[in-house]
């Protein structure tokens, strides 16, 4: 079989359209350079009546939105999940990693939970303060340029707090707690944890004219049909577009390897069509890869060369290294107080969280280092497959019997609707050398590349820190007059810690750093082997905070390409 | 006064907003659902595999449709499990979940040869004081004592109990029955002040001056240098 090459060069190749590459898109095609997006999987467009979900009711699917095709249930936007039919990953014995891919246009940002937290001054170099893991070569002050302007071409709704490592940008103004979370501030208040309005990426008020503003379905997880939510389609690549840009986005496409010359430097990338199942090969002068952390890693793993014949841009050995996510423990709890609730309003609001609880401890004076922030849900949610599967299980908290049947069922799942509240805390584990994804030889996806091997384990530092969370939320809840349901997760189960993979926040792969030695990319997340070769999704994170990446990788992405514009302007790379 | 239902009577009601000229989020939402449900052509295919085959026999829906009767009774105006069309519900996602199937298929045998035992009819023709009669020995289940560790007869019961009720309440009656009012465009602007009353809570002043006007949600945002917010 031979392979199709284009003759076109494309100034840029970008790989991968979620907030990374769909950032790196928008800047680059703006300012004026050929760009080619390379994407896995289908266009999406949020608006598009024929992918759409959002406003269907559960009774529109004969399965009524249950999870049996879409991890988060069927109106949820991500094509993809944990596993993926023809797209395994492996892992050494006795360690655990659950990889979520998305692919389509736009990625993951089409249906995440859009919370869009600035990392802090100290999170950028959080060795100096508990001496684990590394400091960035950046700081807070290198990247503050680019929040300041992802917050103005996006849009964040939150509130100026001035807390010292949680930094306050340029906020949109944020909706009204619903009633469960004014139950929570009281809570959290008693127990000394702040509370504050969440920052979430929806326009609670207009930007401009091309973007709508929330009409408050609470449904950001089926990304939103105008655009008032981010998605990485609706927000950055289709703009672009408009704005003139020339972009030619290929999607179903799956990149296999960067190819590089006699000289080692990039010359495009090959992949895969999935319509067709050949491969082809693109030209580019320069390769951005945003394909996600351990997507990217897998792509550099695998571009075998007789200059790079450890893959490119890993003569450190560190691609795949370092890799972690965020830690996360949650529990669910009955609160009698929200009770028999009058079903008059709406209380969707958006599709998130509207008040939230930053990190607040000091960590001198406890047993793990780095914090945590507490996710708050609960309301008066629509329905969907398994509301009210046990319509009156509380009934134990009352004495009374659980189970039966007949007319008292009605009046039990209005008694209980919207009477639990959930907590979850999110936080950060360290990064580690030992913690790595690697390429498995002896096992391929259905496009014949290989695929990756995980090997992952929690240290004490990370179960402790659920530890924390699970006493804190058990707190809360008794400071709500609540029950929470279910056992408490003891020491045998790594106190509710999920597996690493879970919460969907893996960066680290490819880490940026000044010594090519000990990282896989500069501080402008160019390839220290390769200068034609750049990372812009969460590779090159040296840590994750105790915040969501999502911000982050959008700052970086920029900052990113405006390195790129200008090494290009002067003929450099 | 907190705004929430009341919202209307001062004029925020959400207006429809044009994208582009083309049609109004309503006209969006209205041909959307009739068309499509936003299914790949994959999620299609398995949805159709799924409608083509027959896990339960007629006799067996028949049976399934007198049980979640006796479990949920019809109530006017909203109906009950035949109106939010249950028995389909439950035909389609035993086949969509097949380790239910066992359960499933398994309990209505049951119910059948303990009908035939005690009052020589099935189930389904026994009368509704017979049909109690048997329920009432399976309908409830010890809580102290984890599910899967129960008899059989009692896990089928709790299964279809569950698949009765959220099979309503994620019907267009059950929904009206519930009262949900959202899934739909609107300006959320706090808790209605009864509401907050009935609770025992209030709003924060200090809080709320933080809060969206929801007055100026169409006018472009603008910030000073500091980020404070000016429009």
């Amino acid at each position: 079989m031979q392979i199709k090459e284009s003759t076109e060069v494309y100034d840029v190749i970008i790989v991968g359209s979620g907030a990374g590459g769909g950032m790196a898109t928008k800047q680059l095609a703006d300012a004026g350079f050929k760009v080619a997006v390379v994407e896995a999987g289908p266009f999406f467009d949020p608006k598009d009546l024929e992918q759409m979900t959002q406003f269907k009711w559960p009774y529109e699917s004969p399965r009524r939105g249950a999870s049996k095709t879409r991890a988060f249930g069927e109106w949820d936007m991500a094509y993809g999940g944990w596993e993926i039919e023809g797209e395994p990953y492996t892992h050494a014995e006795g360690t655990k990693f659950d990889w979520f891919r998305s692919h389509m246009l736009g990625g993951r940002t089409n249906h995440w939970g859009r919370i869009s937290l600035r990392f802090g001054p100290r999170d950028f170099k959080h060795k100096d303060v508990d001496g684990h893991g590394d400091n960035w070569p950046i700081s807070y002050e290198d990247v503050k340029p680019y929040y300041d302007k992802v917050d103005k071409l996006i849009g964040v709704f939150g509130t100026k707090e001035g807390r010292p490592n949680d930094p306050d940008g340029f906020f949109l103004p944020p909706p009204k707690p619903r009633l469960h979370e004014l139950f929570y501030i009281n809570g959290a208040r008693k127990s000394g944890v702040p509370v504050i309005p969440g920052r979430l990426s929806m326009l609670t008020k207009k930007i401009n004219n091309e973007r709508g503003v929330c009409f408050y379905c609470g449904q950001c997880s089926r990304a939103c049909s105008v655009y008032a939510d981010f998605s990485s389609g609706s927000c950055l690549i289709f703009p672009a577009q408009k704005n003139g840009g020339q972009i030619k986005i290929f999607v179903n496409s799956v990149v296999r390897e960067v190819t590089t010359n006699e000289e080692g430097k990039a010359t495009g990338v090959s992949y895969i069509s999935k319509d067709d199942r050949k491969e082809y090969k693109l030209k580019g002068k320069v390769v951005v890869l945003a394909a996600s952390a351990c997507s990217s890693a897998r792509i550099l793993l695998n571009s075998k060369s007789k200059q790079h014949p450890n893959g490119l841009g890993n003569s450190s050995n560190l691609v795949g290294k370092y890799l972690h996510d965020s830690t996360g423990s949650s529990r669910v709890a009955f609160i009698p107080g929200l009770m028999n609730r009058k079903t008059s309003y709406n209380e969707d609001g958006v599709g998130g969280m509207h008040v939230y609880s930053p990190w607040w401890g000091d960590n001198s004076k406890l047993d793990f280092p780095r914090g945590y922030h507490i996710e708050i849900s609960g309301g008066m949610s629509m329905p969907s497959y398994g509301f009210a599967y046990d319509p009156n299980e509380f009934n134990k908290f009352f004495g009374s019997k659980v189970g039966g049947y007949g007319d008292s069922l009605r009046d039990d799942v209005k008694k209980y609707y919207g009477a639990v509240v959930g907590l979850a805390g999110r936080g950060e584990g360290i990064a580690r050398k030992d913690n790595y994804c690697e390429i498995d030889p002896t096992t391929v996806d259905k496009y014949g590349i290989p695929v990756l091997k995980f090997n992952y384990q929690w240290s004490d530092l990370e179960k402790k820190q659920a530890k924390h969370m699970q006493d804190t939320f058990e707190e809360i809840f008794h400071n709500m007059g609540g029950e929470p349901l279910g056992e408490k997760p003891g020491k045998e189960k790594d106190y509710g810690l999920l597996a690493p993979g879970r919460i969907i926040h893996e960066v680290g792969t490819t880490r940026m750093g000044n010594d090519p030695k000990t990282s896989v990319t500069n501080k402008y997340q160019q390839l220290h082997d390769v200068d034609n070769v750049f990372i812009v999704d969460a590779g090159p994170f040296v840590s994750q905070a105790d915040k969501n990446c999502t911000w982050t990788i959008l700052a970086l992405s920029w900052r990113a390409s405006d390195y790129i514009i200008k090494q290009l302007k002067q003929r450099n790379i | 006064m907190i705004l929430g239902a009341g919202a209307g009577a001062t004029g925020l009601i959400f207006k429809g907003c044009k994208t582009d000229e083309g049609p109004t989020v309503e006209e969006n939402i209205a041909t959307g659902a009739e068309e499509f449900f936003g299914r790949t052509p994959e999620e299609l295919k398995l949805i159709e595999k799924l409608n083509a085959e027959q896990l339960f026999n007629t006799h067996e829906m028949e049976t399934i449709a007198v049980l979640s009767t006796v479990i949920l009774p019809p109530k006017e105006p909203h109906g009950g499990p035949i109106e939010a069309e249950v028995p389909d519900f439950i035909e389609f996602i035993a086949k969509d979940y097949p380790e239910m199937q066992d359960t499933l298929l398994g309990g209505l045998m049951w119910l059948d040869h303990t009908s035939n035992t005690t009052f020589g009819v099935e189930f389904k023709t026994a009368t509704l004081e017979q049909q109690k009669q048997i329920l009432d020995t399976i309908a409830f289940h010890d809580v102290e004592v984890p599910l899967e560790e129960q008899p059989m007869e009692i896990q089928f019961f709790h299964m279809m109990r569950g698949l009765t009720v959220t099979g309503y309440y994620t019907s267009k009656v059950g929904i009206a029955d519930l009262g949900y009012k959202g899934n739909m465009p609107n300006v959320w602007d706090g808790v209605p002040e009864d509401v907050l009353e009935q609770h025992g809570v209030s709003y924060d002043p200090e809080w709320i001056a933080k809060c969206v006007d929801q007055s100026k949600r169409g006018i472009i945002a603008e910030w000073d240098e500091e980020g404070n917010l000016l429009t």
